[in-house]
């Protein structure tokens, strides 16, 4: 340990302190500061530590610092079945928790080689784009308030318990869902939670253009946007960046067109771009890919088809609980996999699908017992954060908080 | 309006010192957001205007320790970050309380991992727990008024002890 | 799958003998290399036309524990022109647990092989910034190691003194 010294305390040593300083103003100007920001700031968006080199105003470099919120999710997997793990997932990127539950349930799907019936893979599809939703909300709104329209934080909130309510009444909770298992969902969608889904579709397109007025009719938002951190496309592509993000600087790259999961594939959709690459480039392009995802789920609503919620794979899927209760066979298998777990083959699958922040991928390897021998999960939003460095050079310092705001980072997901 | 009723003719009322000053605090607890991970997004959504934290006297959320005197720890604490946390405590000015937004904070709750504190009562007094994970926010809320209770039963001189903070230690 | 032949193909015309492993499942192709030229294989495959993987999705590495090459490091690269994610493969011994960065290659692995040297102790020599992470300055151990028990050594990770 340092041996720590109190300066006040010490006469002798405050005496030298002060003489040894020899500072005049002009060298307080000549030179450069390093500062240090976060890991508790407001807008660092959880426990992001930057710390800064500056010249006056103007950012030199700045070096990120995670590990923060490192809870030890891959050690974990390695410890637990993959049934137990599903919980775990939502707390990944937790602004978009049903996202991270779906991507997860299709990556060990992968590994077990069994899909979800039809009706399972379309409600996901629609828990998937309402979360979508819900974490663009939280995007936009803290963005805006970060460069200090808090009002926008208020409204976009306003329209996220909204869809909270709907996942409170679909999946008993509000906020940590975990939704989703393997080979299905846990419960139906009753008509009553579709009406409430198709209910606040009708009035979400209308809140949207009132935010978009709010944010687009003020001077101070754009002149803080317009311009700043440009990223462009080549960058882009060599830092691993995706998603909004990537899509923002002119590549037309998602995954649910590239490599279509669930019924993406049958859903009409435009996948926007701009070539811009700077930070409003970055605020519209959420704003079009909500828009884009409330058509999607317009979409899902009409083409829902009706049928079984989770899959017919006595060996892989958990029964439901009446049926474990009243039958021998449900028992016997419950039993098993709780205990045993699903004894995937051996082999090793990488699944990714496309969320809010980006790509989120899962590599699990499989040494045939219950439990997962490796699993990493490639989290957009750390790779994201690989750009912020670049960005940040030749910034002004309060352009710092406008481009962490526009590559939304979730430190949950980024530090696992 | 229960005030105003009392004041109607002369206009004083005889009261202790104690009560008044505890009546003043408990009635405009400033929170200290330490959002960490996923209660923060709960901790915002107890602010906005569905649950309205406003309503209980805590609706200003100061970023910088020094105005506050409400903890709210809401996210699982790493061992990285405790030193953060218990440096931002530090800084903050007596009378302080502390609530453990979550299972996390409480007790580690999911993660029985290398890197994350079991409860961060091991370096933190903590006031309060709160249940669930995240909590919902009408349960911080009921956090948030069962300090107000703990505060409305302090007195004066329960704080007379409190040593005029120092100046700042420096590593050499 | 005619793309997965060509892959192939290309990479055991350039590289021969050092093309060790070429394994298919769940139609994820995976093909390990041997260690020393992985950064040869990067640059291959990162410029070579018809192929043009040109961004690092991911990074990381499995310990066997048991095995006699401990470890396996995997990248998982992406081609925008084929619209394919194929995954690298390479074993190395435990000691050293050394090989080459591809961060000169692939921008992106620079987080990624940070993360794996932290969390594996794999050294990437050329890597222009090896320091950990997640991890503390100073923490002596590699948690994803199977060695390192899940509930971490007691003692290793400073805790503030309690009031």
């Amino acid at each position: 340990m340092e041996q720590k010294l109190n300066v006040y305390n010490d006469e002798k040593l405050l005496k030298k302190v002060i003489e040894d300083r020899n500072i005049t103003i002009e060298d307080a100007l000549d030179n450069e500061m390093i500062i240090n920001m976060g890991p508790q700031h407001p807008a660092t968006h959880g426990v992001l530590r930057l710390v800064l080199r500056l010249d006056g105003e103007s950012v030199l470099s700045a070096v990120p610092e995670l590990g923060y919120l490192h809870r030890g999710y891959e050690k974990m997997a390695e410890d637990m079945s993959y049934i137990e793990f599903i919980p775990h997932t939502d707390r990944l990127d937790y602004t978009a928790t049903l996202c991270n539950n779906v991507a997860y349930v299709l990556a060990v799907e992968k590994l077990l080689g069994i899909e979800a019936p039809k009706r399972a893979q379309y409600i996901r599809m629609m828990i998937a784009e309402l979360s979508r939703l819900a974490a663009h909300m939280v995007a936009i709104g803290t963005y805006a308030m970060d460069v200090g329209a808090v009002t926008m934080v208020m409204w976009t909130f306003r329209e996220r318990e909204k869809i909270q309510d709907i996942f409170d009444r679909l999946a008993g909770a509000r906020f940590t869902t975990s939704y989703t298992r393997i080979g299905g969902v846990a419960s139906d969608a009753d008509s009553e939670t579709i009406g409430m889904v198709r209910a606040f579709l009708d009035q979400f397109h209308s809140a949207l253009d009132e935010m978009d007025k709010l944010l687009l009719s003020n001077r101070i938002f754009i002149d803080r946007l317009e311009g700043i951190g440009v990223l462009p496309k080549e960058d882009a592509i060599a830092l691993g960046i995706t998603g909004p993000n990537l899509r923002a600087s002119g590549v037309e790259y998602d995954v649910r067109r590239a490599k279509p999961y669930l019924f993406y594939n049958e859903m009409d959709f435009k996948i926007p771009t701009y070539s811009e690459g700077d930070c409003l480039a970055r605020y519209f392009l959420r704003g079009d890919e909500v828009r884009e995802s409330v058509k999607i789920l317009y979409q899902i609503l009409d083409k829902m088809p009706q049928g079984e919620i989770i899959a017919n794979e006595p060996k892989h899927t958990l029964a439901h609980k009446s049926e474990i209760y009243s039958k021998m066979e449900e028992l016997i298998h419950d039993f098993m996999i709780i205990n045993y777990g699903i004894n995937p083959p051996v082999g090793d699958v990488f699944f990714s699908a496309e969320n809010p922040k980006g790509e989120l991928g899962f590599y699990i390897v499989s040494n045939g017992t219950g439990n997962p021998w490796k699993m990493k999960i490639r989290s957009p939003s750390f790779c994201n954060l690989q750009a912020l460095a670049q960005l940040c050079k030749g910034a002004m310092i309060s352009d710092v908080i406008a481009i962490i705001g526009s590559l939304d980072p979730v430190m949950g997901e980024a530090d696992k | 309006m229960g005030l105003e009723a009392k004041l109607q003719q002369d206009g004083f009322i005889t009261t202790t010192i104690d009560s008044i000053i505890a009546w003043a605090r408990k009635s405009s607890v400033w929170p200290m957001p330490m959002g960490i991970s996923c209660c923060a997004i709960e901790m915002i959504a107890a602010a906005d205007p569905k649950y309205d934290l406003a309503r209980f006297g805590s609706e200003v959320m100061r970023f910088t320790p020094r105005q506050c005197d409400l903890m709210i720890v809401a996210g699982t604490v790493t061992y990285k970050m405790a030193q953060v946390v218990r440096r931002i405590y530090d800084q903050m000015p007596e009378p302080k309380w502390v609530i453990a937004m979550g299972a996390c904070t409480s007790s580690g709750g999911m993660y029985r991992s290398y890197n994350v504190v079991q409860g961060i009562d091991q370096f933190l007094p903590v006031d309060v727990y709160t249940a669930g994970c995240p909590p919902r926010p009408e349960n911080l809320i009921n956090a948030v008024m069962t300090i107000q209770k703990k505060i409305s039963k302090t007195r004066a001189r329960d704080f007379q002890d409190i040593p005029m903070p120092k100046p700042e230690t420096v590593n050499n | 799958m005619e793309l997965k032949e060509l892959i192939v193909e290309k990479l055991k015309k350039n590289f021969g003998e050092s093309v060790e492993e070429v394994t298919d499942f769940r139609d994820d192709l995976s093909i390990t290399v041997s260690t020393n030229k992985i950064v040869d294989v990067a640059k291959f495959l990162k410029e070579d036309d018809d192929l043009l993987f040109v961004m690092c999705k991911d990074v990381t590495a499995i310990d066997w524990a048991k095995r006699k090459k401990r470890f396996t490091v995997v990248y998982h690269v992406y081609s925008f022109k084929n619209n394919y994610t194929l995954r690298i493969k390479t074993n190395i011994d435990e000691n050293p647990p050394k090989l080459d960065s591809v961060s000169s290659i692939w921008l992106s692995a620079n987080w990624y092989e940070r993360e794996t040297y932290d969390m594996y102790g794999i050294i990437f020599t050329n890597h222009p910034d090896l320091r950990r992470t997640y991890m503390p300055e100073g923490f002596q151990y590699h948690p994803l190691r199977k060695d390192f028990p899940v509930l971490g050594i007691p003692g290793s990770l400073p805790l503030p003194e309690k009031i």
